[in-house]
């Protein structure tokens, strides 16, 4: 009686604890992705067009691979989401960000490069695409942090 | 166990900076450790969601961003918080200064 109790309590408590769980979306497909190509299809993004607009600061020699600071800023009017795609990474998409109304396009985090690799980095506005890199060289991988 | 967090927002420009640091170990697939990082992270004003984030395990060890709300006031409140792929979370509140 006792243990019917404990598990269907048990059943109930992970039933309540699900929904909390589902609450945020995260893009397993797109994150999942083996390549750029595939990682770009998967946020929506298959063909970017260049800008000139995506202003991107990163070191052009990263001496440590795990701690690759960027700072990225879109100039394109309307720009609701900025992703970052690290091309040699073995699971190239590191983040996404969504802009509502009173949010800067505008973000500084530290990534791990794998290797030598264009940081690519795609931002939507007005429902279109686009994209832009820069390279950093990497002088000792830092994927195994 | 999610770790402690820390966050400063300051007005600068006209705009609020934020800046917010998270103890994790993003660990990767490629470590030999069980895969462990931070999904999801928002920014909220004022109780309202501007900045919503999908994170994967390339984010460094101990995360640190930064973000840009347009315009703010001494005072508002920031949050930030964040959830990982185990179902750990955490939070951090401040007011702008």
């Amino acid at each position: 009686m006792n243990r019917l109790r404990r598990t269907l309590l048990g059943a109930l408590v992970a039933w309540l604890a699900k929904p909390l769980a589902a609450a945020a979306a995260w893009n397993e497909n797109a994150f999942g992705a083996k390549t750029p190509q595939d990682a770009l299809k998967g946020i929506g993004a298959a063909n970017p067009a260049p800008s000139k607009d995506i202003a991107i600061d990163a070191p052009q020699i990263a001496e440590n691979g795990a701690v690759v600071p960027i700072e990225i800023t879109s100039n394109i009017p309307g720009t609701t989401s900025i992703a970052v795609v690290l091309e040699k990474n073995p699971f190239p998409l590191a983040a996404k960000f969504d802009f509502k109304e009173g949010a800067l396009p505008y973000v500084k985090l530290n990534v791990k490069m794998a290797e030598t690799a264009d940081v690519r980095v795609v931002a939507a506005a007005g429902g279109r695409q686009y994209s832009a890199t820069r390279e950093v060289k990497v002088t000792i991988g830092g994927c195994g942090g | 166990m999610a770790g402690p967090m820390k966050i400063r927002a300051t007005l600068a420009g006209g705009n609020t900076e934020v800046r917010v640091l998270m103890t994790h170990p993003m660990t990767t697939a490629q470590s030999g450790q069980p895969l462990h990082f931070i999904q999801n992270v928002s920014v909220k004003l004022n109780g309202k969601a501007l900045i919503e984030a999908e994170v994967s395990q390339a984010v460094s060890r101990n995360p640190v961003f930064s973000f840009r709300l347009k315009g703010g006031a001494k005072g508002d409140t920031i949050e930030v918080a964040w959830l990982d792929n185990k179902g750990e979370s955490n939070k951090i509140e401040t007011a702008v200064a």
